[in-house]
């Protein structure tokens, strides 16, 4: 309780002047992932239930690994921002809060990174 | 934090079956919660009956009837019974409402009354708002000037003055804010739809000179942005306002002044 005043409590610790950007490229992303994972999607489908020869030969084809790379980046990007909404939503916990924004962000870029070297190795022509 | 139960002390119990006059065949049952800060129980749902024949169309009508004829201990908030006010809201048949507006034939079956979702309550249909009032006193909602007054009025041509449309008729009953999911999980921090529309008034209103200033006060992730656009505002709204929409303004001027 406390003697603190109602315009105290909500006012708190002030406005942090941000959050606009976080928004703006969750939207950005969202719309960039339309095109994208229908790219991803169908050249995946293409080749699902097929063999490594295939899946290497498809990934080395530069366009394939293009939209493959971009997919990953944006999607995990997009996953990123829409999982701190969620864990800002739920958790009120201060320790808790901190310490999922940061396995997310290890989780989000690092699965973004294993995805994004993979897809390179083999348009590199280091596999296969 | 998110709480799928209610807390113990505010699980509600069966109540009192207060007894049917069974005067005419126009008998409707109500069933509203009750709580008493002065006792140690539980919340309860106690059971009226009323006379339709012999009772106003309004829940509000039937509530008043309650306290007069049944049970003077029933207490809520009531002023204009004509929904300019915003006192009489509450939740009514699971929808956020003003009691004098929705009428008793609009409901199927018991008509079932709490007070307002995850508000803390004073007593029965009474909900504390003291921080939902000083949120809106946080939006500043008052005309911000720089220029010295003007000898007569702030002019407004009729094109300004229609913007506020929508905007201006809201009552501050919170309905919409608590039907919203983000404001019951976050509502501490989060301004919530009635602030954020009143916020958007001055905003578009063309006599204001703060408009900069409000956005930056509005900049936050929690004070604008837990709006997830879920939209119950707007479908709970008894004066058929859109703060949802309000809400969707205030953020495309946000992304507009920094592209």
């Amino acid at each position: 309780m406390g003697f603190q005043t109602n315009f105290s409590k909500v006012d708190g610790l002030g406005s942090s002047k941000e959050g606009t950007h976080h928004w703006w490229m969750q939207r950005l992303s969202a719309v960039a992932l339309i095109p994208l994972s229908l790219l991803f999607v169908y050249t995946f489908m293409q080749i699902l239930g097929s063999g490594y020869q295939e899946f290497v030969d498809t990934y080395s084809n530069l366009g394939n690994a293009i939209v493959a790379i971009l997919f990953l980046i944006v999607a995990f990007f997009h996953l990123r921002l829409g999982l701190q909404v969620v864990i800002e939503d739920y958790v009120h916990s201060k320790t808790w809060k901190v310490l999922l924004l940061i396995v997310n962000a290890l989780f989000c870029w690092g699965l973004m990174g294993v995805g994004v070297i993979s897809i390179a190795r083999i348009a590199f022509g280091f596999v296969g | 934090m998110v709480e799928l139960r209610l807390p113990k002390n505010s699980r509600i119990k069966a109540g009192k079956e207060w007894p049917n006059p069974a005067s005419s065949d126009n008998i409707r049952k109500f069933r509203v919660y009750r709580w008493d800060p002065d006792t140690a129980d539980n919340p309860r749902l106690d059971t009226y009956h009323v006379d339709m024949d012999d009772c106003g169309p309004m829940v509000l009508d039937a509530i008043i009837k309650i306290k007069n004829e049944i049970d003077p201990t029933l207490t809520f908030r009531r002023s204009c019974r004509e929904g300019i006010c915003g006192s009489c809201a509450m939740n009514i048949d699971g929808e956020n409402t003003l009691a004098c507006i929705k009428g008793v034939d609009e409901i199927k079956g018991d008509v079932k009354i709490y007070p307002l979702p995850h508000m803390e309550v004073v007593k029965d249909l009474v909900p504390d708002l003291t921080h939902f009032y000083a949120q809106h006193e946080a939006v500043m909602p008052w005309l911000s000037t720089q220029t010295s007054n003007p000898g007569t009025e702030w002019k407004q041509s009729p094109e300004d003055r229609k913007k506020l449309d929508g905007l201006y008729e809201c009552v501050m009953c919170a309905c919409c804010s608590t039907s919203c999911p983000s404001y019951w999980w976050n509502g501490d921090r989060y301004l919530g739809p009635a602030a954020l529309l009143h916020a958007y008034r001055w905003i578009i209103d063309s006599r204001d000179e703060g408009t900069g200033k409000r956005l930056d006060e509005l900049e936050d992730p929690f004070r604008l942005y837990r709006c997830h656009t879920i939209m119950n505002c707007s479908k709970t709204c008894p004066k058929g306002l859109n703060p949802a929409k309000a809400i969707a303004e205030v953020k495309k001027l946000m992304v507009e002044r920094t592209i």
